[in-house]
């Protein structure tokens, strides 16, 4: 099967990129930078947290980059002051939804929503906390986890499935209900499935999953991506 | 044009730790230089018993945790022209709303402090302002016109509004704010 290439256009630059590149993909190829924090280099895409939202000419609507394939003749807006807004707003619906309290969290200084709101500008969230009381669960050995940190971007879920191979992890309920759960929504330290790899807390990209004793800055070293990236490809 | 009057900067502190005003006072010898620009009509670190009228600034430390402070918040807003968060707990409740994950937090809370600790005794006391059921930041009660997130905020923040706000200027927080 031969693939063909895809000619469109990235903020006013044309560039040619093969087909069923998804946009975030081909934005980053030509060094545009879309903002996410769901996406993850080396696992499939999920399109949950709506911060790689761009405009495509000829529709009102907005896309997630990170799923949304290119086409020929595409011309993409990735920074607009429409889009400035809606991340903002986003990154402020993330802080809203649970309990966010950057001075008191284990990834203080190193997480990428926090990052991401000091990026954007976001100074104040204008929405109505929900001041979250979910479970906190140290059962296991070393791994937490703190529901009440996490942004439902599934990261962990899709590491520990699709480059661990072990789907401890998953979701339950839905939309601001849903909770990351291990096995049949077991107490991690009675997981029988969880292989302790800290994959998880790696990629997390607040400090929802974290290694208990161990330096959140060792355990968030940016060359995971690499490493996942290196796992998938070896044959 | 005659020698503009000072303008009138006012530091109010409700439910936080005072960090923030530690880091307002760590603008250091910048002070002096804005110090030739504005003028201090009430703070905590001056001793002015009532919130005085016609302020141009007020930087308001700490989250709206009891009756007193949500009323002194309001007698704040009508008297002030610009009023700014100043801190997390101002901005987002931070610590200070760290209770509010509780439900009834306001009385869980008074339990916690006064009659956990001790048998012997143990009372509430009703001499202190009633608490709000949740702490809460700043706007989610008044209209806020600017932000300074941080715990503490960076001095260099603080002043840059400042200054900026004192020259005319709309403040730009893009990559400068910083929560945490």
């Amino acid at each position: 099967m031969s693939i063909g290439t895809v000619k469109l256009k990235i903020d006013g630059v044309e560039v040619n990129v093969p087909e069923n590149t998804m946009i975030l993909k081909a934005a980053k190829d030509t060094g545009v930078v879309i903002p996410t924090l769901c996406n993850l280099e080396g696992v499939t895409s999920y399109g949950g947290c709506r911060l790689c939202l761009v405009e495509i000419s000829g529709s009102p609507k907005l896309f997630p980059a990170c799923i949304t394939p290119v086409s020929n003749g595409m011309e993409v807006t990735t920074n607009s002051d429409r889009l400035k807004e809606y991340r903002k707003m986003v990154v402020q619906m993330l802080l809203a939804e649970r309990t966010h309290i950057c001075s008191v969290c284990v990834a203080d200084d190193h997480c990428e929503l926090q990052a991401m709101a000091n990026q954007l500008g976001v100074d104040h969230v204008m929405f109505e906390r929900n001041w979250s009381h979910d479970e906190i669960d140290s059962t296991h050995d070393f791994l937490v986890i703190d529901r009440n940190r996490c942004i439902l971007c599934t990261r962990c879920i899709r590491v520990c499935d699709q480059i661990e191979g072990v789907h401890t992890l998953d979701l339950k309920l839905r939309g601001k209900d849903s909770q990351v759960i291990m096995d049949l929504d077991e107490h991690w330290g009675n997981s029988c499935s969880c292989t302790s790899c800290r994959k998880c807390a790696k990629v997390c990209p607040v400090g929802a999953i974290y290694i208990e004793g161990e330096p959140i800055e060792h355990t968030k070293k940016k060359d995971i991506a690499e490493f996942i990236i290196a796992r998938r490809n070896r044959k | 044009m005659t020698k503009s009057p000072k303008i009138r900067v006012a530091t109010v502190w409700l439910s936080g730790c005072s960090g923030c005003h530690m880091s307002f006072l760590d603008i250091d010898e910048r002070l002096i230089d804005l110090a030739k620009k504005i003028t201090v009509v009430y703070s905590p670190i001056a001793d002015v018993k009532e919130f005085p009228e016609n302020v141009d600034v007020t930087l308001i430390e700490g989250a709206v945790a009891n009756e007193e402070q949500l009323e002194m918040l309001k007698k704040v807003r009508t008297r002030t022209k610009i009023l700014i968060s100043l801190g997390d707990c101002a901005v987002d409740g931070n610590v200070t709303a760290l209770r509010n994950s509780w439900r009834k937090s306001d009385q869980a809370i008074l339990e916690r402090a006064y009659k956990d600790p001790t048998d012997l005794n143990a009372a509430i006391p009703n001499a202190v302002p009633k608490l709000l059921v949740n702490a809460r930041p700043l706007h989610e009660i008044v209209k806020v016109d600017f932000y300074i997130p941080g715990c503490p905020p960076h001095a260099d923040l603080i002043y840059y509004v400042l200054t900026e706000l004192l020259a005319g200027r709309t403040p730009i927080m893009e990559g400068r704010s910083k929560y945490g």
